[in-house]
């Protein structure tokens, strides 16, 4: 246990106003001080509360609260740091990732307690519970196996991890039985276009499964627009509840507030935003800075205009701007008098009236279009998911792009064996397999040797 | 006459075992059927390989005899896998059949405190579970304190040719018959495992000239840290190599049913590596042809061995299988292919000292433990020498972990996972093969002899010397930067190696894959030998790779530190699972990191058995 473990606590489906990332290990406060600004945290007492912000290099990622508890009297036994951020998950998760790239390992389901029962922190030995405790996790760890990757996947990574060891099987043999020369002989040149082959279905894997992530996580969809457009009644409208408040004032919003639905079985978690204008309210400039901030980090993007109103200069910023992104154009208040010139957008439009209830269906229907989810059986996801199972294909997919840049330099072929393996085990941690007689066992089915 | 130590059976094991310990000022009794064949070699008539010549390094750096009796016994030295990488680079010897076993019975004749008797062990003076001696065909009782069984494929062996079954010995040798009997009364557990042996050929009838040769190296090779060579580079012999056909096959395939194998008169497992020449073609039916090899045995007589040919079938069909292969077409058969079936013990009842858990003072070695070939046996057989030298001396055990050496693999993989067939090592059995090199087995292994007493202090100091000469060269190639003139710009060019930097000290350029300290001899002298040469630019070259596999390492060491107290009861422990309570009872590993490799121990009965040794036992930490 002298890896620092890390993993987001609350649960990642759910998006709540705020999220814990929890960091437990002997690293714990240092990693954590190296992205977060306040100075003071590093030496800071024990079981204290830190006000400040997450920095990945120059970039603010989210202002948290951090709170500091140093062993022996936390939930671990170990040092332990819990990141207060704010809600849905993108941020949750680059923070995580940040913490990776710091030195944190992903923690395995069920590692906290884990720990916690390691450290003798969790003190039932006598108690019956243990053994469920135990049983349970086991239970965890199974389901991660068989219910948490799908089928096709498992399929997937087996077919993936058996070009692998069927690379090793016969690179082994030409190590082990160097005299039986009627062997493929793995060489500099042929063993390339199976590692080119190996690292594209690799890089496809991670693709897919960042891709796949937000869907099962839900599509995060940012709502935008000048101020009093009417974003904070499209939101309550979507949700068919009052969650934002509205008034006639520009600005009222300043804010994020966020609300999900789920339609046809995806999440789609709705972010409103203040109204961006250029603005010299302290206040509101700040919620208007965050609302650019959610509009890059959205999955999607609704810009809204008003029927009832001439495009003016903030619009035609938000316009050009959401080119670049996914996006569609709501056009409110349909209800009011048509004032809105033809407007010049690559994006799809769609009319309608919160006050109404006009063009709500179609303008959900077009998010599933867009991230072409009819085409998609959800329920099927062919890729993987989660934070850990993602961070281990990635890390077979740099062992497997170590080796090809080791290849080209000459380097021998026991050293490419090393990282070879390593993908290979990476792989078969995500599906729970990695038996190290499977490679020997290889061996033997596969050649024919000996005296 | 009292001995402290009983050694039974004059292979491979027994040799060492009874020389260390006598080496080391013990009393041995070493008892075998025939003195003429200490040392003989029944099978191929080979030393090392790939993995095994390591394991060969390893028992020299250790103190054993195998690697430098090797060095004056054999006919032809190769260096294997040299392209392959620094890490599973091996020695090879074709080791003469006469003058090894010459060689060794001279060495053990003239080891003090070690006396030799030639007869059979059928029974053990057991006390209490602890054992006290031997009992010999006669009835004839031996006293000692500590016994050492390196029994080979004595017990109950039966040779197999056709449908013949033949209780024997390897070459017709006696077999021990009531051993294996009176070992299961002490409660081992015995099981029946097989190999084979493949026809022995005249020379003078082979056609050579239908064969495509196969040279050992141009360079000068020694198993042995301390020893210069004594062969000369161009003395040494050929072996063949040849190809199996169509004819070949067809005899085979028709004649499948009257194979020992196939045709059921077989009761033992044989080993998947090591499989008969039927076995290859049934189970790789595609396969148009096999590799055989023909190798010498002996300068001193005409018979060579046809690796790969390996057979149970009757000796008219072997006739016909043998002239059908090009250039054996009028061969005579000296000696025709067998197969052998032995008694073994569990490995699973034996400890990683090499002690057994059923009797106390009997340790097993070589065929005995369930492993095949010669190396494997000399490993067991030098570290249950050491251990029962340590138990005599009071002293703990030498156990050699799974990153000290093949050995330490070896002897970790049998007792903790047992095994169904004879176990044959293998460098992809070596998780951490990338330290365990040929090259560096002194570098491993020295300080641990040292310290167990089982190396001379002169072999000792040429192990301080070359750490010495180490440091010298590293310093030197830390210090030393290439001047780049334009005549060494224009040969780097022409090399296509990118030129370097003029601040590059030698260290750094070695660390670039393409450039070698051969390369740079074009340009300066390095002042050092050839193998300190050889070690630096391994150590330098893949030192990124060698860091990953420390990592790996100290991962592993955390748990190998934590141990389980001898005296646990398992059974005290309330939430293990019933398999792995099982598993653990009969295995008793001797560290957490031990029991985690046992299969069918999952990692949440190692958190509880973790728990419990922290709580029962952490007032002794």
């Amino acid at each position: 246990m002298d890896t620092t473990i890390a993993a987001i606590s609350t649960n990642t489906l759910g998006v709540g106003a705020i999220n814990i990332v929890r960091v437990s290990g002997k690293d714990a406060i240092e990693i954590v001080s190296k992205i977060f600004t306040n100075k003071n945290f590093l030496n800071a007492e024990s079981h204290t509360i830190h006000y400040g912000f997450i920095k990945d290099g120059e970039n603010i990622i989210d202002e948290v609260l951090v709170m500091l508890m140093r062993s022996p009297k936390t939930y671990t036994k170990e040092d332990v740091v819990e990141i207060n951020c704010h809600g849905g998950s993108i941020t949750a998760n680059k923070i995580l990732e940040l913490l990776y790239v710091k030195g944190a390992v992903p923690a395995e389901p069920g590692e906290f307690t884990k720990r916690a029962f390691l450290n003798g922190r969790i003190n039932l030995l006598e108690a019956e519970s243990i053994e469920d405790l135990l049983e349970a996790k086991n239970e965890n760890a199974r389901k991660m196996a068989i219910n948490g990757v799908s089928g096709k996947t498992t399929k997937l990574i087996q077919d993936l991890r058996e070009k692998m060891v069927s690379l090793l099987a016969n690179i082994e043999v030409n190590i082990d039985y160097p005299e039986y020369i009627d062997e493929l002989q793995i060489t500099k040149e042929n063993i390339t276009p199976v590692l080119t082959e190996i690292k594209e279905a690799l890089e496809k894997i991670v693709k897919e499964s960042e891709n796949s992530k937000k869907i099962k996580n839900g599509i995060n969809v940012a709502i935008i627009g000048r101020p009093n457009v009417g974003k904070s009644s499209l939101l309550n409208a979507l949700l068919e509840e009052d969650k934002a408040i509205v008034t006639d004032i520009s600005g009222t919003t300043r804010d994020i507030v966020e609300g999900s639905i789920t339609y046809k079985g995806i999440d789609l978690n709705f972010i409103d935003t203040a109204g961006i204008r250029e603005t010299k309210d302290i206040v509101e400039k700040i919620g208007v800075e965050k609302s650019k901030k959610i509009q890059e980090q959205a999955d999607i993007t609704i810009l809204v205009l008003n029927n009832n109103e001439e495009v003016t200069e903030d619009d035609q910023k938000l316009l050009e701007k959401i080119e670049n992104q996914k996006g569609i154009i709501f056009i409110n208040k349909t209800d009011l008098s048509s004032k809105l010139e033809k407007i010049e957008t690559s994006k799809k439009i769609i009319y309608g009236s919160t006050l109404k209830n006009k063009g709500l269906e179609e303008l959900k229907e077009e998010i599933l279009q867009t991230f072409s989810l009819e085409d998609m059986s959800y329920k099927d996801l062919t890729f993987l998911f989660n934070t850990r199972q993602i961070s281990l294909a990635k890390e077979a997919l740099q062992n497997i792009n170590h080796v090809i840049s080791e290849n080209q330099k000459d380097v021998p072929v026991d050293m490419l064996a090393i990282d070879i393996r390593d993908a290979w085990e990476n792989l078969g941690k995500i599906i729970g397999e990695a038996y190290e007689e499977e490679l020997v066992d290889n061996i033997f089915k596969r050649f024919c040797l000996g005296k | 006459m009292e001995y402290e130590v009983i050694v039974v059976g004059g292979g491979h094991a027994g040799i060492e075992a009874s020389h260390i310990l006598a080496f080391k000022g013990h009393k041995t009794l070493l008892i075998t059927m025939n003195k003429k064949n200490i040392g003989d070699m029944p099978c191929n008539p080979s030393i090392g390989g790939t993995a095994k010549g390591i394991i060969v390094r390893e028992i020299d750096a250790l103190g054993g005899i195998m690697g430098r009796i090797a060095d004056i016994s054999h006919f032809q030295i190769k260096m294997l896998n040299n392209s392959k990488g620094p890490a599973v680079r091996s020695l090879r010897c074709q080791a003469d059949k006469t003058t090894y076993p010459q060689n060794i019975q001279k060495e053990l004749e003239n080891t003090p405190n070690l006396t030799i008797l030639e007869s059979t062990v059928e029974d053990l003076i057991i006390e209490e579970n602890i054992v006290k001696g031997v009992i010999l065909k006669d009835g004839t009782k031996i006293t000692s304190k500590m016994v050492i069984l390196t029994t080979g494929t004595y017990l109950k062996a039966n040779i197999l040719i056709g449908s013949e079954s033949t209780p024997s010995g390897p070459h017709g040798e006696p077999r021990s018959n009531h051993l294996s009997d009176n070992l299961k009364k002490y409660g081992f557990t015995i099981q029946r495992l097989k190999t084979g042996t493949p026809q022995r050929i005249k020379a003078s009838s082979i056609d050579f000239s239908k064969m495509t040769p196969e040279y050992g190296d141009d360079c000068y090779w020694t198993f042995s840290f301390d020893n210069p060579p004594t062969y000369k580079i161009n003395e040494q012999q050929k072996c063949f190599l040849i190809y199996t056909n169509e004819k070949t096959h067809k005899t085979i395939l028709d004649n499948l049913d009257k194979s020992a194998m196939y045709g059921g008169y077989v009761t033992g497992i044989g080993p998947r590596y090591c499989p008969s020449i039927e076995d290859k073609l049934v189970r790789f039916k595609d396969k148009e042809r096999h590799q055989l090899f023909l190798e010498p045995e002996s300068l001193y007589y005409d018979e060579w061995y046809l690796q790969g040919f390996s057979t149970s079938m009757p000796r008219d069909i072997q006739e016909k299988m043998v002239h059908s292969l090009s250039g054996l077409e009028n061969a005579v058969i000296t000696k025709y292919a067998y197969a052998i079936e032995y008694d073994a013990i569990d490995p699973l009842q034996v400890s990683p000292s090499l002690e057994s858990k059923v009797i106390a003072n009997l340790f097993t070695a070589g065929q005995i433990n369930g492993t095949s070939g010669y190396e494997e046996a000399a490993a067991q057989g030098l570290m249950a020498g050491i251990n029962a030298s340590l138990k005599l001396e009071n002293k703990d055990p030498l156990i050699l972990k799974r990153n000290d050496a093949y050995i330490g693999v070896l002897i970790d993989d049998l007792v903790t996972k047992g095994t169904q067939e004879p176990y044959r090592m293998l460098t992809s059995r070596a998780e951490f093969r990338l330290i365990l090199r040929h090259d560096n087995a002194d570098l491993r292994l020295r300080e641990y002899a040292h310290q167990v007493g089982s190396i001379t202090e002169k072999q000792y100091q040429n192990y301080i010397n070359r750490l010495e000469s180490l440091k010298e060269g590293e310093k030197y190639l830390k210090e030393t930067k290439l001047k780049i003139t334009p005549e060494i710009k224009k040969i780097f060019e022409e090399n296509q190696k990118e030129v370097p930097n003029i601040t590059d000290t030698l260290y750094n350029l070695l660390k670039r894959p393409e450039i070698t300290i051969e390369f740079l001899e074009n340009f300066l002298t390095f002042p050092m030998d050839t193998q300190t040469k050889e070690e630096l630019e391994i150590q330098i070259k893949y030192e990124g790779y060698i860091k990953k596999t420390y990592k790996e390492v100290e991962k592993m060491k955390k748990l190998e530190e934590k141990m389980i107290p001898k005296d646990i009861d398992y059974q005290k422990i309330k939430n293990l699972a019933s398999e792995a309570r099982q598993k653990l009872e009969k295995i008793r590993p001797i560290s957490v990191g031990q029991a985690a490799r046992i299969s069918g121990v999952n990692p949440s009965d190692i958190a509880i058995l973790s728990v419990y040794l922290k709580k029962e036992y952490s007032k002794d930490e």
